[in-house]
């Protein structure tokens, strides 16, 4: 890798530290009686309410449905991912200054791994949401009906139109990943001109 | 004009004006692009904040402007059992008094707060009329805060108009009393009646205090205005009665053909308190007031004011000669031009304050009526509008050089210009219209697109309502060379006067909700587990919450007749627009509404054995039907242990709810198992 690149590399391996700042994911809730929304910013480390009491107001609706309400502390993948997303800005930027494009493939695929199982994790929280409900005290029970949020778009759930799109540090993440698939490509052994 | 021409032939009699002045239909009365002028759209808001005085209701009202909606009713000097304003233990301490405990006044001006001669939207004063009381409503919560009754005095009529950065309100007595108040005879009204005009120092929420009083002759004080740029550091008040009449006013207080404007140098008289030339005057009024933090009002009772006579500070007073029984005093948006209502008088007299301090510096006087220089007519007056209608009450400017004039026996606004005081139209209004209000048109700065007629007598103007109708009001384009009646809508009690605003100095400063980890309420409750009943000998304190959809407890036993049953109920929502209401069967008292991170309290004294019922009364939730309740009341005596539980139903919806670590377990659980 040329010198500007693994500049640029180890540029992209500290994106994700954006994660600190950043959310990840924003689900937003629109309904008639809610025209000025309610909404939740998941992080890395955190759930939280985009107005300051919103997740507890989504909790307090979710008990008509009987959905388990939506706690941080309940949530232990947000203990690990800040671990996991400072390895990943680590290793990322030993690529760099070790000028090792095995390490930099090794670091892509275990990127990539870590996003799907990201991603996988956070439907199934989702699906446990929407579906494990607790029917001794749902008061609105519609035969049939689960509340799974989607993953990306939108989603009538009752009254709520539903909408989750991926946020600043998801986006980081994007690009970084991508940077370093551009990098290691660009950077691949040419032959030598004859 | 042939129609006014008449009209001047039948002066004072307001009777018959229809000879030759046939009214114009109703579809002549609006030019077409009116109605698109006052729609407002579902979902668009309103140009303009109205604030309404509810007359007799002792309320005030607010309304939208250019549509004409009303959006609520602030309660200030009535008990309202709509939300249980005067009612409930939080709010009862705002209406006590000298007089105990007075739970209804006349409501007559209201007045926003000013920044150099500007309305800020910080606060709306108003005063209450029959029990001398001012009033403070915070403009973020559109509530009450503050209540300060005016002792030596009866009637506080001319009240509560403010200095230009609301470092004062006034508070004038309509009725001249004996001051000290005493049992004299009633003919002895020249030795013993005196009038005073209060001076409240009223730029703190929750330190509003009367500092000082003057002591003045025994005329009626009608309504006042504090001068600005030239006539800065001077207030004008009205009198009339200058008669000294005290039966049958109507006539014996009309006969003199000049009455006063009283001109006060408030800087000379807070210079003169300083130094001492006033005297503390036994004095016991009230001071009410909503602690901002526990959100419960408290009751201090004061002993004492500064009485400051005039004598005693030379220059503090002088007397405007002003015709005939004037009403209204408003200063025009410079300062200069005083001008004055005289309810029977022919002309609309306006007084100069260039001329004002001219004739004090070359002592133009006509004589003095107990010390206090009476200037000459002539020395002061600028002009006089000619023929501008009859009965001339109040006056507002648009801050284009003209002004207008409400003509209440000639149901009519006039439109006339300062300096030349020629009038350049009129506008009949239905009907005899009392105060008119353009926003901001008695400051500095007027917006001078709308004005409001505010009117006395309705009749036909709506569908009819038996003998009691709503009162009027009429909205005016005054944009323009003509006055163009564009809206007529119906106003609760009768609205005495209004101010106004832009809707965007208030709209985003609202509070929303208030914050439950804030709320300092003794009787707070802040989770559905600190719910509890307690007795302390005869009183039983119930702590609950409200929440959608049920109360905790809402199961309750151990209270007996006779018991002082105190239930303190907390809305824990922390949501905009989410309150809740509580209402128990017989109560004797008005229901609580509850802001959401609110506590409010109710006493119940059980008269008869059984179980009674209580539901929340704010449509809250689909599940509203099923918030409800039950307590059982035992005969005196009966020692059924003390019990608040929570039904089954609650208690799974609470169970959800519970501390985090807990919630954490069941997620657990409820997710397989992980």
């Amino acid at each position: 890798m040329t010198r500007r690149a693994r500049l640029l590399l180890a540029l992209a391996a500290v994106l994700p530290a954006a994660a600190a700042l950043w959310p990840l994911w924003e689900v937003r809730l629109l309904a008639p009686q809610y025209p000025e929304g309610l909404g939740m910013r998941i992080f890395a480390y955190t759930v939280k309410g985009i107005k300051p009491n919103d997740l507890d107001n989504i909790n307090g609706l979710n008990h008509y449905i009987g959905m388990m309400p939506i706690h941080a502390d309940a949530i232990p993948e947000l203990r690990w991912m800040p671990w996991i997303l400072a390895l990943l800005v680590l290793t990322g930027v030993v690529a760099a200054v070790r000028n090792s494009r095995r390490l930099l493939m090794g670091w892509l695929v275990a990127f990539a791994a870590l996003a799907l199982a990201g991603l996988w994790d956070f439907w199934r929280w989702e699906y446990n949401y929407g579906h494990h409900l607790d029917m001794e005290s749902a008061i609105i029970v519609i035969p049939g009906m689960s509340y799974q949020p989607p993953l990306i778009g939108s989603k009538q759930l009752l009254n709520f139109t539903a909408s989750s799109w991926p946020s600043g540090a998801a986006l980081a993440l994007g690009v970084a990943f991508t940077g370093a698939a551009l990098i290691w490509w660009t950077s691949r052994p040419r032959r030598a001109a004859s | 004009m042939p129609c006014s021409r008449i009209r001047w032939s039948i002066l004072l009699t307001a009777l018959v004006v229809t000879v030759g002045c046939k009214a114009p239909a109703p579809q002549d009365l609006v030019n077409g692009d009116a109605a698109k002028a006052v729609y407002v759209a579902p979902g668009q808001y309103d140009e303009f904040y109205a604030f309404l005085s509810g007359g007799f209701s002792g309320q005030v009202t607010v309304y939208a402007l250019p549509s004409g909606r009303q959006l609520k009713t602030i309660p200030v000097f009535s008990q309202f059992p709509e939300n249980g304003y005067g009612y409930n233990e939080e709010t009862k301490p705002m209406l006590e008094t000298t007089f105990g405990t007075v739970p209804w006044d006349d409501t007559h001006h209201t007045e926003l707060s000013q920044t150099d001669g500007v309305p800020d939207g910080r606060w709306l004063f108003i005063n209450g009329n029959n029990t001398p009381r001012v009033a403070r409503i915070d403009l973020t919560r559109f509530e009450t805060d503050e209540i300060l009754q005016i002792p030596n005095a009866a009637g506080g009529h001319a009240s509560p108009f403010t200095t230009g950065n609301s470092e004062y309100i006034v508070s004038a007595t309509r009725f001249s009393v004996p001051i000290p108040n005493a049992d004299v005879p009633i003919e002895s009204f020249k030795t013993n009646f005196k009038g005073t005009l209060s001076f409240i120092k009223a730029d703190v929420p929750g330190k509003m205090d009367i500092a000082f009083q003057l002591l003045m002759p025994g005329y009626n004080y009608d309504l006042g205005h504090a001068g600005k740029g030239p006539s800065e550091g001077w207030f004008f008040f009205t009198t009339y009665n200058t008669e000294q009449a005290y039966t049958k006013l109507e006539l014996n207080a009309s006969k003199n053909d000049k009455d006063y404007i009283a001109a006060v140098n408030w800087k000379l008289a807070e210079q003169c308190v300083k130094e001492g030339k006033a005297k503390a005057f036994p004095s016991r009024y009230a001071h009410n007031y909503m602690d901002p933090d526990t959100r419960q009002a408290k009751v201090e009772f004061r002993t004492s004011v500064q009485m400051l006579d005039p004598a005693a500070c030379p220059g503090v007073v002088y007397l405007l000669p002003t015709p005939k029984s004037p009403h209204g005093v408003d200063i025009d948006p410079t300062g200069e031009y005083i001008v004055g209502g005289g309810k029977l008088a022919t002309v609309i007299p306006v007084h100069s304050a260039t001329k004002i301090k001219a004739a004090i510096a070359a002592k133009a006087f006509d004589g003095d009526i107990g010390g206090i220089p009476v200037l000459k007519y002539e020395a002061t007056i600028a002009g006089e509008v000619q023929k501008p209608g009859l009965g001339p009450l109040h006056t507002e400017f648009d801050g284009k050089g003209n002004a207008y004039t409400t003509m209440f026996i000639s149901s009519e606004v006039v439109k006339w210009k300062l300096g030349t005081w020629e009038v350049l139209d009129r506008a009949p209004t239905y009907y005899s219209p009392g105060h008119l209000m353009i926003p901001g048109g008695d400051s500095k700065k007027p917006w001078g697109k709308y004005l409001l007629a505010l009117n006395k007598i309705t009749k036909d103007r709506y569908l009819p309502t038996g003998g009691e109708l709503a009162q009027s009001a009429q909205l005016y384009d005054i944009s323009g060379d003509k006055m163009k009646l564009l809206l007529d809508f119906p106003t609760q009690g009768e609205p005495h006067y209004a101010q106004a605003l832009p809707a965007s100095v208030l709209k985003d400063k609202q509070v929303k909700f208030f914050s439950l980890a804030k709320n300092s309420s003794p009787w707070v409750t802040r989770a559905e587990s600190e719910g509890n009943i307690t007795r302390a000998g005869k009183a039983v304190h119930i702590k609950m919450i409200a929440i959608r959809s049920h109360f905790a407890p809402d199961n309750l036993e151990g209270v007996e007749v006779g018991d002082s049953v105190y239930f303190h109920v907390t809305n824990i929502e922390q949501d905009w627009d989410i309150l809740h209401g509580f209402a128990v069967l017989g109560m004797n008292t008005a229901e609580l509404i509850l802001q959401p991170g609110e506590t409010r309290s109710m006493l119940w004294i059980p008269r008869s054995p059984g179980v009674y019922p209580f539901y929340c009364t704010d449509f809250c939730s689909a599940l509203h039907q099923e918030m409800q309740g039950y307590i059982r009341v035992s005969a005196a005596g009966a020692n059924v242990p003390l019990k608040a539980n929570t039904s089954a139903k609650a208690a799974t919806q609470i169970s959800r709810l519970k501390a985090v670590p807990q919630v954490a377990e069941h997620q657990h659980g409820a997710a397989g198992g992980r």
